[in-house]
This record gives C-alpha cells, sequence and structure tokens, in this order.
C-alpha cells in the first residue's frame, strides 16, 4: 500500500486509471476469454476473505460482548464502548500516539524533501549509492534497532548523554521516565527508519518535474530557494498528501518500540500507544471483547484523518493556478 | 573541454557534505552493534566509549548462538521459511489475480478492485484478535503456519501487481497472441510472466522483508522458543543484570546481517521498486 500515491497523480498514471479509460473503452484485452477472470481470482479471494475481510467483521460482533477466551462470553451491549471512553488510559494513549507522530512526521518531512532536492541534481556524483544508502535503514530488524538506540538513548551511559553533556550546564535527560523525552527517542527510531524511504517517495516525483520549469525559473533569476518555493514545491502536493496519510497508518501502529522500553508503556504509561494499548487489553488481561472497540476506535481515527486530509487536499487543488 | 553548466544544475560542497552526514547516521547504528558487542562492558560505559570494534565479538557471539531457552539458529531458519513462503505465494497469487484485474473482461470485476483498495484503508489491528481466535480454532497457534497462511495474499501486492502488468504489458501483443489461437493461461505464462519478472522480484523481496520485520502477529501467536522467528527470539535476549547490552546487542548484529548481506545484491532494485511505485502509482 504504501508505494501508492493517493488521489490526482501528477504523471502518467494516477490511482483509479480505470476510471479514465473506461469512458472510451472496456480495459483490457476483449479477444481474450474473459471467464479465465474467476478462476484466476479465485485463490487470492478465498484466502483474502477467510484471512483479511471475515476478522474485520468478526471484531464487531465481538466488541459488544464481554469475551472470556476461556470461559463464557456473554452480551454486553455498547458497554466497551462506554468503558472506552472514560478509561483515562485510552486518552493518555491517543496524546502519545499523536505526539510521538507529529515528532517523528514533520521532521520526516523537511529532511526528506531537503535531501530529495540535493539528489535530484543531475550533476551529483555517485547518484544510485546515496539512494541506495537512504533505504538501508528500511530494512532493518526493527527490535534490532530498537535494542540499539534504548542503548544510545541510555540515561547513565548513553551516547547521545555523553554527547550532550559536553555542552555545559546540560544534565543527562532521562529518555525513558520523562514524557516528552520517551516520545522523542521513540520518535527518532520511526524518523531514522523512513526518513530515507520518504526521500525516495519525494525524489521520484521530483523527477517527474520538467527542467524547462528550472531552467526559465533559473532565467528570470530566481534564487534556488525561489525555485524550491515556487516550482519544486506545489508539484508536491500530492506526495505530501500521500506521505502524511501512510504515515498517520503507520503512526497508529507503533508497537515494538514502546513495548521494547517497557511492556506496560512506561512507568506513568507516558509512552503507551493505541496499538500497544490494544494488544495488553487483548493478550495480557484477556479482554478479547475491549481490546475489539479499541480495533474500531482506531479504525474510525484513521478515517476521520483520512476524510480531513481529502478535504483539505481538495480545498488546496481547487485554490490552484489552473 | 569545459562545459557550460547551467546555474540551476550546480552541486555545492555542503550538499555532499549533507549526504555524508546522512549517510554516517544510516550506517553508525549498525557499526554501533559490532562496537557494543565486541568490547568488554567497561570500555563502553567510559566518557568517552571506545569507538573501535574490540576482540570480544565471536565470545558474544557463541554466547548468543546457546545462550540458554533462546533457539537463535533455529530462529534464524524458521525467519527464512516463513519469510520465504510467503514470499513465493505473494508472487504468485497476486502476479495471477493482477493480471486477470488488468487484462480480462469479467463481471463482478470494477467491484472487486474498488473492494481491495477499500479494504487497503482498514488498520491491521482491527483484525488482530479475531485472527488470534480464528488461529486458535484451526490449531495453528504456536505453528509457523499461522504466520504463513493469512500473509499468502495482500491486497497490496494484487494491486502493485495490477498497476505493474497495466504499464508494463501492451494489449496489443496479447491480442496478436489470443488471434493466433493462444489460450488465456498459455498468453500468462509466455508472455505476461517473461515481462514482469524483475517486478515480481521486487515484490517478493519487499514481502520477505516485511515477514521478516514482523513482530506483532509472530509475538501473539508463537509461543514456544523453539518456533520463535528471530524478532522474538532478540526480545529474549535482555539484559538480566547490570547494563551489559552485549549479548542483546551481538544478537542484534547476527539477525541483522543476512539482511546486510541481501541488501548488497538486491539494494538498487528495491531503491527502483519503491521510486517506480511512487511515480507510476
Amino acid at each position: 500500500m504504501t508505494l501508492f500515491k493517493e488521489g490526482k497523480g501528477r504523471t502518467k498514471a494516477p490511482l483509479t486509471p480505470w476510471k479514465k479509460k473506461e469512458k472510451k473503452q472496456l480495459p483490457g484485452v476483449a479477444s481474450l476469454d474473459g471467464r479465465w477472470g474467476y478462476p484466476a481470482i479465485a485463490p487470492f479471494f478465498l484466502i483474502f476473505i477467510v484471512f483479511g475481510v471475515a476478522p474485520v467483521i468478526y471484531s464487531i460482533y465481538i466488541a459488544f460482548f464481554k469475551w472470556d477466551p476461556l470461559g463464557e462470553s456473554e452480551f454486553n451491549g455498547i458497554n466497551n464502548f462506554t468503558f472506552l471512553l472514560q478509561d483515562s488510559d485510552f486518552w493518555i494513549a491517543i496524546r502519545n500516539t499523536f505526539s510521538i507522530w507529529a515528532l517523528s512526521t514533520f521532521p520526516q518531512l523537511i529532511i526528506a524533501i531537503s535531501l530529495a532536492a540535493i539528489l535530484r541534481n543531475k550533476r551529483l556524483k555517485g547518484k544510485s549509492f546515496w539512494r541506495t544508502i537512504l533505504l538501508v535503514p528500511n530494512i532493518t530488524s526493527i527490535i534490532a534497532i530498537t535494542i540499539v538506540f534504548q542503548q544510545l538513548f541510555g540515561r547513565d551511559y548513553g551516547l547521545i548523554n555523553g554527547i550532550l553533556s559536553l555542552i555545559p550546564g546540560v544534565d543527562n535527560i532521562d529518555f525513558i521516565e520523562g514524557v516528552i523525552p520517551s516520545h522523542i527517542q521513540i520518535a527518532t527510531m520511526i524518523t531514522w527508519r523512513w526518513v530515507g524511504y520518504n526521500t525516495l517517495i519525494f525524489l521520484a516525483s521530483m523527477l517527474a518535474i520538467p527542467d524547462e520549469l528550472y531552467e526559465s525559473a533559473s532565467v528570470d533569476g530566481a534564487s534556488k530557494w525561489q525555485q524550491f518555493k515556487y516550482v519544486t514545491l506545489p508539484s508536491l502536493k500530492n506526495t505530501i498528501t500521500f506521505v502524511l496519510i501512510v504515515g498517520t497508518i503507520g503512526g497508529l501502529q507503533v508497537f515494538a518500540e514502546p513495548q521494547q522500553l517497557n511492556a506496560e508503556g512506561g512507568s506513568t504509561k507516558q509512552f503507551l500507544t493505541l496499538t500497544l494499548f490494544l494488544y495488553n487489553q487483548a493478550f495480557l488481561n484477556n479482554k478479547y471483547g475491549y481490546a475489539a472497540a479499541i480495533g474500531i476506535a482506531i479504525t474510525f481515527i484513521v478515517l476521520i484523518i483520512s476524510a480531513i486530509n481529502f478535504v483539505i487536499t481538495r480545498r488546496i487543488s481547487g485554490e490552484g493556478s489552473r | 573541454m569545459k562545459r557550460n553548466i547551467p546555474k540551476w544544475q550546480k552541486t555545492s560542497k555542503l550538499h555532499y557534505l549533507m549526504l555524508g552526514l546522512i549517510t554516517f547516521l544510516s550506517i553508525f547504528p549498525f557499526y554501533w552493534m559490532f562496537i557494543v558487542s565486541s568490547n568488554t562492558d567497561a570500555e563502553i560505559s567510559k566518557t568517552p566509549p571506545s569507538l573501535v570494534p574490540g576482540p570480544r565479538f565471536l565470545e558474544v557471539a557463541n554466547k548468543v548462538l546457546s545462550a540458554e531457552g533462546v533457539y537463535f539458529t533455529k530462529a534464524l531458519t524458521n525467519t527464512f521459511v516463513v519469510g520465504i513462503a510467503i514470499a513465493v505465494a505473494q508472487v504468485i497469487f497476486s502476479a495471477i489475480a493482477g493480471f486477470a484485474f488488468a487484462k480480462l473482461h469479467f463481471k463482478g470485476r470494477q467491484f472487486s478492485i474498488l473492494f481491495i483498495v477499500a479494504t487497503m484503508m482498514l488498520p491491521s489491528q482491527l483484525g488482530i484478535v479475531p485472527l488470534f481466535i480464528m488461529a486458535n480454532k484451526l490449531n495453528l497457534v504456536n505453528t509457523l503456519y499461522a504466520l504463513i497462511v493469512p500473509a499468502l495474499v495482500t491486497a497490496f501486492g494484487v494491486f502493485w501487481m495490477r498497476q505493474i502488468i497495466d504499464a508494463q504489458v501492451p494489449n496489443e501483443i496479447l491480442e496478436a497472441a489470443s488471434i493466433d489461437g493462444a489460450s488465456v493461461p498459455r498468453v500468462f505464462w509466455s508472455i505476461v510472466l517473461p515481462s514482469i519478472r524483475q517486478s515480481s522480484f521486487v515484490l517478493g523481496l519487499f514481502a520477505f522483508l516485511a515477514a521478516w520485520n514482523d513482530y506483532l502477529w509472530p509475538t501473539i501467536v508463537l509461543q514456544s522458543p523453539e518456533r520463535f522467528t528471530l524478532q522474538v527470539a532478540l526480545t529474549q535476549l535482555k539484559p538480566l543484570y547490570g547494563l551489559d547490552y552485549s549479548l542483546q546487542m551481538g544478537g542484534a548484529f547476527l539477525a541483522t546481517a543476512p539482511l546486510l548481506i541481501l541488501f548488497i545484491f538486491v539494494g538498487r532494485r528495491l531503491v527502483s521498486g519503491v521510486m517506480d511505485g511512487a511515480v507510476k502509482g
């Protein structure tokens, strides 16, 4: 999912190309026997329905029960949901999730766009080397990386506090007990992992901007910064939206990093995230119904954010020059 | 001799400096894993800490492999088995279904595609509790099948393949072949498959990497240490006393090394996979 650009693509093929083509002619090849389509999609659909769609529907059902995996389950009405809205852990988890999301997303956008602007230059040496290096963090084992960063961020002997202590007057920061410091630690892990990937996404859409635009801007006397502001940035609107939506969905799934720092999400739940909250309710407390309700709440949050994003993007493109 | 470089294309030393810094930051954590696992605790906790590899790595690696209750080599095999099974299955199912969605006319096609795209919006945590209940009923809990079976297909894979086949296989060639009397399976096998070999490889790689790094589902569904995948096994190496991270960091290094080696060979292809998807999508 993460590879696709949302909405109207600037380049050849947008997300929903079939809609456009269909007005003229049916997509595909008419002389091929279409009945083969059913056996071709059947194995995929069978597995997809059983393991992809059925659990979603099943979870809506479970959310209305006091579901005990060992004993009897009883119908619980909307109690799971009303309890959830009164559960302070839920609101703490929302706060933490969004704080970590913001601390990782905005630095990432700035770094990734700047790096992509550098990499776009046709005269840059070692292009393919830089691009490849950027993807290295993205392929590494998530737990392994959590282990490394946890050590680097250690309160007493961590390298980061070691560097910070070189600044006079700065005390060692506890990157686990402090609310914001712990969020910074987790956000750093996420940024480290994804910034290179997002750079490549931005680079791909920057390479689609025609050279002539820069040439004429340069002839008109536009500075590098002005070129960036008036040529590059406006063409990245869709990509920025895409990265934000994917980042939000990813942000709501943050689990391994906080769980490795502390299984409970910290002594005062200072870095309990929504997914860790769901996991703990289901698999530590055996409250399946409650956990299912949390899953539904997360889905609602995704839908609301996507809707907001959609409205904003539409408004921006409505204001656009064309 | 000197070509006239347009002003807007000039590079500066600052650019290389920034790229150098990013390269350093991308590589450093791996180097640090090795530093910590090859030095003594004292060397790491002094200020400034040692930044050169020490002599202890083999000893630590040995400890990781023989740690009590941790089956590290077994976890490595488990991870490989699961990753390869998922990668192969996803490529096959996605290619066939993607071909049907890109090139065949059949009733319900449009609706199916919309349905798949819509489900891609749902967060994966939504189904995790019911999936566990289902795995329990199917007696899959604590088996590698529990990791493989739900991941045999993904909506993303099918959608991606549909885009690729749509863009890379011209309709005219398929038309010509079918008019010459080639059946649909024949067309798929001898025309479509050969032209999507590269993309299939990239999709398989992404599936393999995702399986390798998956943690949430394996930690839920696997229970006995000899069934663990690497990510779960790594969490067993927590320091029991003090701040001796060497065991954990050694394990982290051993668990990451295979991916880094793989990356040397396929890194460029992954880069073009990420960038192609971004542009064409």
